[in-house]
């Protein structure tokens, strides 16, 4: 009965309803802030799935580079924007509580999977035995995939590049 | 062998990719399309990490690995370009680029 509740396919099946429910509240809502807000949470879910899948270094990944260095990109765009004059008269004034609220259910409901599926012997080693390890990926990534490094790094120099040129204020000069 | 069937985690990277591009096409705040590009690529991650877990090979991660490179390098072109829509048309409706003139 307890394994039956705990086993890896419930837990993954649990963060894949988070991830979808979370990713359907990122299109509907109106205020930026908030959609972000749920796009983390649909970002750390599908980290959780990746975990489940026998994926920690991809998991890992997702969280550092999606929720970590990509979503604080899109906070300080928000903020450089400066929706709030316009977005501050449409929220609900008494909605202080309710804004996180939801996040955040969600958020302990990962939190709650995680250290499930660290206490439980069981989906340890069900988890270990399946695991795709990151010296594997590392193997791969500079052996056969070298060439798609290489060109991986040209489209991250293409697009600091591109970011400097359009992000740049008219008045600046320069060549760039 | 894994334990998670694969038919169950393409369901839901399918789930997930109809959502965001559901979102692409029904926002007309472009920084909401990108938000939904971001779920999109996302779900090819997972449709990806999948397939590899299911074959035991490091490809899967591999290939996640690059689409992680893409999703950095289109969220920081296409921010620049918002940030150059919002100073041009002080607005991010994407219904005011249809004045563009090629």
């Amino acid at each position: 009965m307890n394994i039956q509740f705990a086993s890896v396919e419930t837990l993954f099946y649990l963060a894949g309803l988070i991830a979808v429910v979370a990713s359907l509240k990122v299109i509907t809502r109106k205020n930026t802030v908030h959609a972000l807000l749920y796009l983390v949470i649909s970002l750390l879910a599908v980290a959780v799935c990746f975990y489940l899948m026998g994926a920690p270094f991809a998991a890992g990944l997702e969280v550092i580079v999606y929720a970590g260095a990509i979503l604080v990109l899109f906070v300080f765009a928000v903020m450089l924007f400066g929706l709030n004059k316009d977005e501050v008269k449409h929220t609900p004034k008494n909605g202080s509580l309710s804004h996180w609220v939801g996040p955040s259910i969600l958020a302990t409901c990962l939190l709650a999977e995680v250290i499930l599926s660290l206490q439980s012997s069981d989906i340890q080693s069900r988890l270990s035995a399946t695991v795709v390890t990151s010296k594997q990926v590392g193997m791969l990534l500079y052996g056969p995939y070298l060439l798609a490094v290489e060109i991986a790094s040209f489209l991250l120099l293409a697009g600091l590049i591109a970011g400097y040129h359009y992000a740049k204020p008219d008045n600046q000069g320069g060549h760039l | 062998m894994t334990t998670i069937p694969l038919e169950h985690v393409l369901i839901l990277a399918s789930i997930l990719f109809m959502i965001g591009f559901l979102g692409v096409i029904v926002r007309k705040n472009t920084l909401f399309m990108l938000m939904s590009l971001e779920v999109m690529l996302n779900a090819v991650g997972v449709a990806f990490i999948g397939a590899g877990s299911v074959w035991q090979q490091a490809d899967g991660q591999v290939m996640f690995m690059l689409i992680l490179t893409l999703a950095a390098a289109e969220v920081a072109v296409g921010l620049a370009l918002l940030i150059r829509m919002q100073h041009c048309f002080k607005s991010l409706d994407i219904d005011h680029l249809s004045q563009l003139k090629g």
